[in-house]
């Protein structure tokens, strides 16, 4: 109960999980649009194009929007930051902020994140800081 | 000259709102819609066309005892009432059925029920609620700190939200929260999550409502004062993920569905007496009114301070009081419909004098669906 959500992992984005793992943040990509998207799924959102890969993407983003949640969820300890990175690679993806404390005068819209890695039982999840580790 | 071609000619809420323990949800959509045939004077089997969301339409209809020619169970939320009722009426139109009840019943407070209103998003699930933004309070808002940097929406004006919304609901008996409030309490009240205090978060209430549509020409036969739809409405879809939505500071679905309204009733800005705007948090009117087009991009936070919505205001908005004041059950879109037929028969408690056209707008899912519909009493234009 205490523990955080483990995501519910399905076909089409196993590569990304796997990824996770390995400590690489993987993104579908449409060649055709040459744009990449998110979440993944095996087709263009933009086009309908299948014809998709997979890129690294460079784990570098800036602090799009957040909250600071003052209400409970499991495994975690309120107050904490939810927040939206926008990655370089242009896509918007939801993420705690770690590595700093959640308060609005250390976080400020447009500052510099960074990628890093929380382990959740057998599943690695992508989670962003500020860039140059972290307060 | 065009004339109006269908009426909502019953309406009501259910007997009790707030806190209300000794009803099941089921029986909530049941006491709204006995409520709603005594009001037009109807019985269960004069319905032929049944149409709810967040619940099961097929439950309703045989707890009610009504065999439909008819239904709809679109669940996106709680806008689901206000495109049920322009679906309602695609249906009368086309010849479908004649007479069609939209059933609302939540039991968000007291939880007598057996399941939640809206259907699990596998890809939120899996890239977003793990994060912990698993309820609407740290999701529903994501965008706004976004939107207060991009547009210079500000802290205080969206206290005002808060306060202006609690002056109508003063006017309302039923209303949940009468007291008056200033910037300062809203501003002073508990965090909830960044930059949102409870005073800019919605009740947490139990209620139902219940409408009955049928076409114009059958309308008189009512006796009750039909108030009638102009034009088809509108409705759009962004989609449950927060996180993808086009803009952070303004709604797509929201600009889709309110265009597709305003075009269809061929109406303009200034013709709108009264305007409901579905505000299940204080940053919900100033995206309608913005994206309706009522006022530019990032001129909402300020058109509300400035008191144009308030009582006496030129643009009425919200004047139930809101899901900040009113009650919100989870999914509010019924009860701004409410407030909108009780506008257009002229006998709200927040009565707006000579109000002759209503806008509702409504957003469901969290900024994943919207719907807008246009009400008159006038039966021609
Ligand atoms: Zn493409």
């Amino acid at each position: 109960m205490n523990q955080r959500q483990i995501p519910t992992i399905h076909p089409e984005t196993r590569f990304y999980w796997d990824g996770a793992r390995q400590g690489r943040l993987l993104l579908n990509s449409c060649p055709a649009c040459d744009k990449a998207y998110f979440p993944p799924r095996p087709f263009c959102p933009t086009c309908g194009s299948r014809d998709v890969t997979v890129i690294e993407a460079s784990g570098k983003g800036r602090l799009y929007s957040y909250v600071i949640s003052h209400l409970p969820a499991p495994g975690y300890e309120p107050p904490f930051t939810v927040a939206v990175v926008q990655l370089e690679e242009g896509v918007k993806m939801v993420t705690n902020i770690v590595d700093c404390p959640a308060e609005p005068e250390l976080l400020v819209l447009d500052m510099a994140l960074e990628v890093t890695f929380e382990s959740r039982g057998d599943v690695t999840v992508p989670q962003f800081r500020p860039a140059g580790g972290g307060t | 000259m065009s004339r109006a071609s269908i009426a909502i000619v019953g309406a009501a809420e259910s007997t009790r709102m707030g806190k209300v323990p000794e009803l099941s949800q089921t029986g909530l959509h049941a006491d709204a819609a006995l409520n709603a045939l005594t009001d037009c004077g109807l019985r269960p089997d004069d319905i032929d066309g049944v149409a709810t969301g967040g619940h099961d339409v097929a439950e309703i209809c045989q707890y009610l005892g009504i065999t439909p020619t008819w239904y709809d169970g679109t669940s996106v939320g709680g806008c689901s009432f206000i495109t049920l009722v322009r679906h309602a009426a695609a249906a009368i139109r086309q010849g479908l059925c004649t007479t069609v009840l939209i059933t609302h019943g939540e039991s968000g407070r007291s939880n007598n029920r057996n399941h939640r209103p809206i259907f699990p998003s596998m890809q939120q699930q899996e890239f977003e609620s793990i994060y912990g933004p698993l309820i609407p309070p740290s999701r529903f808002t994501l965008p706004v700190l976004r939107k207060m940097k991009d547009d210079g929406l500000t802290l205080e004006q969206l206290a005002m939200v808060a306060v202006v919304q609690r002056e109508w609901a003063a006017y309302h008996p039923r209303a949940t929260a009468r007291d008056p409030i200033t910037v300062d309490d809203v501003l002073s009240s508990k965090m909830i999550a960044w930059p949102f205090r409870k005073l800019m978060c919605c009740l947490v209430s139990d209620g139902g409502g219940a409408l009955i549509l049928t076409s114009a020409e059958r309308a008189r036969d009512f006796p009750t004062k039909p108030v009638y739809l102009r034009g088809a409405g509108g409705e759009s879809i962004e989609g449950p993920m927060i996180s993808q939505m086009e803009s952070f500071s303004s709604s797509k679905a929201f600009r889709v569905s309110g265009k597709a309204a305003f075009d269809s009733a061929g109406i303009s800005h200034a013709e709108v007496d009264h305007l409901m705007i579905y505000d299940a948090f204080a940053h919900l009117p100033v995206y309608g009114l913005e994206d309706l087009g009522f006022v530019g991009r990032g001129e909402g936070g300020a058109f509300i301070a400035e008191g144009h919505t308030r009582p006496g205001g030129k643009l009425p908005l919200n004047t139930n009081g809101g899901g900040l004041s009113y009650m919100h059950s989870g999914m509010y879109g019924m009860y701004a419909l409410q407030e909108a037929v009780r506008q257009m028969r002229g006998v709200s408690p927040g009565q707006v004098e000579g109000a002759k056209l209503s806008v509702v707008h409504g957003v469901g899912g969290m900024f994943s669906a919207a719907a807008t519909v246009v009400m008159t009493t006038e039966d021609g234009w």
